[in-house]
């Protein structure tokens, strides 16, 4: 039985759209029959206010893009500009970075899966389960660079300072409790009879139609397809360490959660394994103030926890960037919602864009 | 690794019955004419010595004498890129063809080079700003939008 059409208005200030994010939906009944995202709400010129600032402050911009994991931003910012200006930071510092991107990578996925369980109906619990564990992480962070947030932690050439004594026992006793808790989790939500009947089977896409958009990520890898820029790309030392790249079968919503569980063990394996290896050393090169890279221009990718963030750096030899295009992994993956979500109904809808995990902060810039 | 191709790989990959006339040959990009990009996108979506099957990053650059898309595509199955370049002169009614037919993730990133920095993108089937409202005027990424506040 049909029923008229209804246009709706979802967003931007609706909790499970995670930023503010509009999506212009048509519902049939409770089916989405069509619908439109409309970006921009948290628009602030990113590339164009990067073209004003020296090479350096561009760093405190990229932390402003994705902010639940700024130290993916950094790094990949950072990796562009050192291929511009054909440097490679000393080996301590690629190790910290390395380390640091890692524990941001469980930062970002804590809150991709406590967000995805909350909108599932999980009221706050398993949210705050997750911000138990971030928090651990944020204090980290805040050893690091004293900020929590807004790191701009690393430079061009190396990282902002040498880590303090008390970072390694921290670290440590996080690395062992995670493993606890990651279980906790899994236990919980893994095998949850409500959290299957609501995920397994829906919104799945297939790879082809994935990389046909574009798509990077967890929910690529989601997919069944092995494709991590951490391996197949290897910066920094990621070739020094040995981890498994977790792929999905279906590219439905369950799969995207189990992947990005699965990634966070990985990422814990990678930190033990660096945090065994590194050695002391310097962590930053002898660069001047001002950075003058010559004329020219490259292209710096990372595996960032939404998937490939890129940024194209092009220089005209003066202190700022001529050209700072960031390859934005969050807007990109939501190339397919069209295919995701047309079909399902509301509460569907909901489930798919938390397994989505984008952030508006990155989707807008 | 994935290996960038230089552009004498990339025109050797384009095969004998594309026209090189139109490009220029350069260290490790390919220059290709508006008209060309169609045929050259698809040529390496489509053959299987090529098969760049992931669009990567399509950038518009504002060089105030001329505006540049440039492209990175790579392949998941020869695990190779490379890199695309159309220059586009003029400042007003800039018009590049739509790579929307070969890869969707051209969907958001053609419509943000479109808003930001004015190029139309024909064949795009949903060609309208993405993140400025409808109505905004100008192009905020143009070199000319505003003079530096320094």
């Amino acid at each position: 039985m049909n029923s008229e059409l209804m246009t709706v208005n979802f967003g931007p200030q609706h909790p499970s759209t995670h930023g503010v994010f509009r999506l212009r939906i048509t519902l049939d009944g409770e089916t989405v029959v069509g619908l439109e995202p409309v970006f921009g709400y948290l628009h602030r010129g990113s590339e164009k206010l990067a073209e004003e600032r020296t090479f350096t402050q561009v760093i405190t911009l990229t932390d402003r893009m994705d902010y639940t994991s700024a130290m993916t931003n950094n790094q990949a910012y950072v990796l562009s500009c050192e291929k511009l200006m054909e440097v490679t930071p000393p080996v301590r510092a690629q190790y910290l970075r390395v380390i640091s991107a890692e524990l941001s990578r469980i930062a970002s996925h804590l809150i991709g899966t406590g967000f995805l369980i909350n909108d599932l109906g999980a009221f706050i619990t398993p949210l705050m389960y997750c911000f138990r564990e971030r928090e651990r992480i944020l204090e980290l962070f805040e050893m690091l660079c004293g900020a929590r947030i807004t790191l701009t932690y690393m430079r061009v050439g190396g990282v902002f300072q040498d880590t303090p004594a008390e970072f390694w026992p921290a670290l440590d006793s996080f690395l062992t409790d995670m493993e606890f808790h990651l279980d906790e989790y899994e236990s919980l939500l893994t095998g949850n009879e409500i959290l299957l009947s609501r995920t397994v089977g829906v919104s799945s896409i297939t790879t082809d139609q994935a990389l046909n958009a574009s798509i990077t990520g967890p929910i690529l890898r989601a997919t069944g397809f092995d494709w991590d820029l951490r391996t197949v790309d290897p910066y920094e030392v990621y070739n020094r360490v040995n981890f498994e790249v977790p792929t999905g079968e279906n590219g439905d919503n369950y799969d995207r959660y189990l992947v990005r569980i699965k990634e966070m063990r990985q990422s814990l394996s990678i930190i033990k394994q660096c945090v065994e290896q590194i050695e002391p050393g310097k962590v930053r090169l002898d660069l001047p103030f001002l950075i003058r890279p010559d004329s020219g221009e490259a292209y710096g990718r990372v595996e960032s926890p939404k998937g490939e963030l890129g940024f194209y750096l092009i220089s005209d030899g003066s202190i700022s960037p001529y050209r700072c295009k960031v390859r934005p992994p969050s807007l990109i993956n939501l190339t397919l919602l069209n295919e995701m979500i047309v079909g399902w109904k509301v509460a569907d809808m909901i489930v798919t864009l938390g397994s989505l995990d984008f952030n508006m902060g990155e989707v807008d810039r | 690794m994935i290996r960038q191709l230089n552009s004498n790989e990339i025109i050797k990959l384009l095969g004998k019955d594309f026209d090189s006339q139109s490009i220029d040959e350069s260290k490790n990009e390919l220059y290709v004419s508006a008209d060309q990009l169609t045929n050259v996108c698809s040529i390496l979506k489509n053959t299987k010595q090529a098969s760049f099957d992931l669009l990567t990053c399509i950038s518009g650059v504002d060089y105030v004498e001329y505006f540049q898309v440039v492209y990175h595509l790579t392949s998941t199955i020869h695990k190779h890129s490379c890199v695309l370049k159309v220059n586009l002169f003029g400042r007003s009614d800039l018009v590049c063809p739509s790579v929307y037919e070969f890869w969707q993730g051209a969907d958001f990133q053609e419509r943000e080079i479109w808003d930001l920095l004015g190029i139309y993108f024909e064949g795009h089937p949903n060609m309208k700003r993405i993140f400025l409202w409808d109505g905004f005027e100008g192009h905020p990424l143009r070199r000319d939008y505003l003079e530096s506040p320094r």
